[in-house]
């Protein structure tokens, strides 16, 4: 340090000097590059995050949509890998939060003042918005987020297998559990749930009879029909029947498609690519009835864009959502259809979506509308993962379900404590 | 050469100019009380290569004190406040966060879950490394395409190696490569990975572990080969000493002392930061979760709770803090002369 401090510089310490200083020209640069210069015409810029879409063009899609705007430079964090969730959650808490970024509904990014509310931009056309939507996004009367796509996940199915098994389109879980059974030979096996079976999780609960919440914020999966379901999964799991350890997830057509399965769970979303591989050899049915009198059960998933309220152009980002996901229409559509098939939000596009007017597309869009249940926006993440410990312990682990709803009951009752006091 | 003592007044050396020159090349403790007309340029020596380190060292240690330092401070007073979303708290909540993970199953099992790995993969690693070692060092022809060959999947990163175990070699379908070699035998499919009973996860993290870092440490354990004397070898076959097992046992193996046991603190601070293949392997699971992915979990997974992720991480530096000075302490690492 004395040296340092020394005024005694010659010319080769003023020269080793420097060259440190050059060396370390790269690594600020590094550590300078937030995605954010460039700023376009304007000077100004937005940073959106999107998760990896697995349908082929999505990604080239939102970059043309964003370079379209004309108010700032909107650039893309395509986000690959499982866990987009976790990259988001992380990158909210520093200054290289992006301004505004697609999610689901869920009330800690509210009580946390992450997320702006959204009811100035949505106000004029709020009524064209499917009211579950926006109920599913709506806290103390103010709405956070607008809905992108709808995405309906139910079972999907070879007729031709199942006709050659003899087997009409299972109607209780207890008969989802057989087909299984009679449709696994040695090449095929029965069902697939996903590699980890949480795909499922909402629809099970649902077709039990039951709820994740009921009214007040209260605890309404741990039932006795529950536990039952819970059983028949384990039953499931262990007799062969199941396609597991799959190359792709539940998520991905190829299991079907590939001739892995004979029924698969998965979203709306992959239907063009089945249709196309599988042509009329296709059918669809919801989660099938787990209790006696209860309904089967559609989860309508999807994805919805957010504003982060901590972000520092909160008012730009505002008017770039209100740009794409309100006014542009065309691009609305486009997203909605183009690459995979979704439901849009807005009854107007639902109502000229002439893709989904007719064969097993319409089926799905019948199904969303019969069966369809929506996000509850006060089951958090810390729940989420909770039930899916539930089917981790009960169903692959083979503890007993009513040990593994009570430990699940002690994490989401010290979660509603810490939401809702 | 005459022994006769010189004459008094007569000069033993030549007076020249260059004299004090020889004489700065020396200590500056030996010019004496004053500083001699070398002592000026010793000390701009020293200075200079001051300067010089700070130059080399300082970047290093900003970035030490920047992305280390703060951070462990920062993660030690989060443990006593409620952060959860948040890394700047303001609710002091105390010992919390401590008593939440120390009862909290998951984070315990993890550290079940640690044990159990490292002692399989320690002493595995360390026998198959050594194993290599041993074949490598004994060929006559092609042993630098031996050595490179074990030592080449060292560069792969644990992410895309965990991909290919998952995905090709041990996927749960009829063509993932070890059904297909299983069904030759009758053997029907097996869900590796999805199944914690029997658990079948265990041989393809191990394997995936193995695969990955044998070869690092068989380099270790073939230049301690090298250094070992071939006379030990002449004198023990002169004292009757049969080749092979008797050989290997009182020669060879105590001659590796040093390295077996770096190789072994080594192989335990790997088998300690064990995340990528756990974490790409096992999702949704609530088994097979070691103490750095539980804790990414706890704090920068889903939950968010910073808090006592933050405790969790304490507590094992704790545990790690530990099991190292004990192990000091059993192996001797680092005792001088000993720990040859």
């Amino acid at each position: 340090m004395s040296a340092l401090s020394s005024s005694n510089w010659d010319r080769r310490a003023v020269l080793r000097a420097a060259a440190g200083l050059a060396a370390l020209g790269p690594l600020a640069a590094c550590g300078g590059n937030t995605g954010r210069e460039g700023g376009g015409s304007s000077g100004k810029s937005l940073v959106q995050y999107f998760h990896a879409y697995g349908e082929a063009g999505t990604q080239e899609a939102i970059k043309r949509y964003a370079k379209a705007y004309d108010e700032a430079r909107v650039t893309t964090q395509w986000i690959t890998g499982t866990n987009f969730e976790s990259k988001l959650f992380s990158s909210l808490l520093t200054d290289n939060a992006p301004d505004v970024f697609e999610f689901h509904p869920q009330l800690q990014l509210i009580k946390s003042g992450q997320v702006a509310p959204l009811d100035d931009i949505l106000a004029p056309v709020k009524d064209d918005f499917n009211p579950a939507d926006i109920k599913s996004h709506t806290v103390d009367g103010k709405v956070y987020g607008v809905r992108m796509i709808d995405d309906p996940q139910f079972f999907f199915y070879r007729k031709s297998l199942l006709q050659k098994a003899g087997i009409g389109v299972p109607q209780t879980l207890d008969e989802l559990a057989e087909a299984a059974g009679k449709l696994t030979t040695d090449k095929v096996k029965g069902l697939f749930l996903g590699n980890n079976m949480t795909s499922t999780n909402y629809a099970l609960v649902w077709a039990a009879g039951a709820d994740q919440l009921n009214d007040k914020n209260e605890i309404a999966y741990h039932t006795d029909e529950v536990a039952a379901a819970l059983k028949t999964y384990r039953r499931m799991f262990t007799s062969g029947h199941l396609l597991l350890d799959a190359p792709a997830d539940y998520w991905d057509p190829s299991a079907l498609v590939q001739g892995l399965t004979a029924i698969q769970w998965c979203g709306m979303w992959a239907m063009p690519v089945m249709q196309k591989s599988l042509g009329d050899d296709l059918g669809i049915f919801p989660f099938p009835s787990a209790a006696s009198g209860a309904e089967p059960a559609v989860y309508n998933g999807g994805w919805s864009m957010f504003v982060n309220a901590k972000g520092k152009n909160v008012d730009l980002a505002k008017e770039y959502v209100k740009w794409l996901w309100i006014d542009q229409k065309k691009y609305q559509e486009d997203w909605a259809l183009s690459y995979g098939f979704h439901i849009p939000p807005r009854k107007s596009l639902a109502a000229s979506a002439t893709k989904l007017k007719s064969g097993l597309p319409a089926e799905g869009v019948k199904l969303f509308t019969d069966y369809g249940r929506f996000d509850n926006i006060s089951w958090t993440q810390a729940m989420i993962t909770a039930l899916e410990e539930v089917v981790a312990n009960s169903v692959r682990k083979g503890m007993d379900p009513e040990k593994a709803l009570d430990a699940a009951d002690v994490k989401v009752n010290r979660e509603l404590k810490k939401l809702f006091g | 050469m005459s022994t006769t003592p010189a004459a008094p007044n007569t000069p033993t050396t030549p007076t020249t100019p260059t004299a004090p020159a020889r004489d700065a090349d020396r200590p500056a403790s030996a010019e004496g009380p004053g500083p001699g007309p070398g002592a000026g340029r010793s000390r701009k020596g020293v200075r200079g290569s001051t300067l010089s380190f700070w130059i080399f060292t300082g970047p290093f240690l900003v970035g030490l004190v920047i992305f280390v330092y703060i951070p462990i401070g920062w993660s030690a007073w989060l443990s006593f406040f409620e952060a959860r979303y948040t890394v700047t708290p303001d609710k002091f909540i105390g010992l919390d966060n401590y008593r939440l993970m120390l009862t909290n199953g998951d984070f315990t099992g993890s550290l079940v879950t640690f044990t159990v790995f490292a002692a399989i993969i320690v002493p595995v690693t360390w026998a198959l490394s050594l194993g290599l070692a041993l074949m490598v060092h004994r060929l006559r022809f092609m042993k630098a395409f031996f050595r490179s060959v074990f030592f080449l999947p060292t560069a792969c990163s644990f992410v895309a190696a965990s991909l290919i175990w998952k995905m090709s070699l041990f996927s749960g379908v009829r063509f993932g490569m070890m059904n297909t070699v299983l069904g030759w035998f009758g053997v029907e499919n097996i869900a590796w990975l999805a199944n914690p009973n029997p658990p079948w996860y265990w041989l393809v993290i191990v394997t995936v572990r193995l695969w990955l870092q044998a070869g690092f440490y068989m380099i270790l354990f073939l230049a301690a080969l090298q250094n070992i004397p071939p006379v030990l070898y002449e004198a023990a076959a002169i004292d009757g000493a049969r080749p092979g097992w008797q050989t290997f046992r009182h020669i060879t193996l105590p001659q590796l002392r040093a390295t077996s046991t770096a190789v072994i603190l080594l192989l335990l601070v790997a088998a300690y930061q064990a995340f990528d293949e756990f974490f790409n392997l096992l999702a949704k699971t609530t088994w097979g979760r070691p103490p750095l992915v539980e804790l990414y979990y706890t704090a920068l997974g889903e939950d968010q709770d910073y808090g006592a992720g933050s405790a969790g991480a304490v507590i094992l530096t704790l545990l790690i803090c530990m099991v190292t000075l004990l192990q000091g302490r059993f192996l001797g690492f680092g005792k001088g002369e000993d720990s040859r």
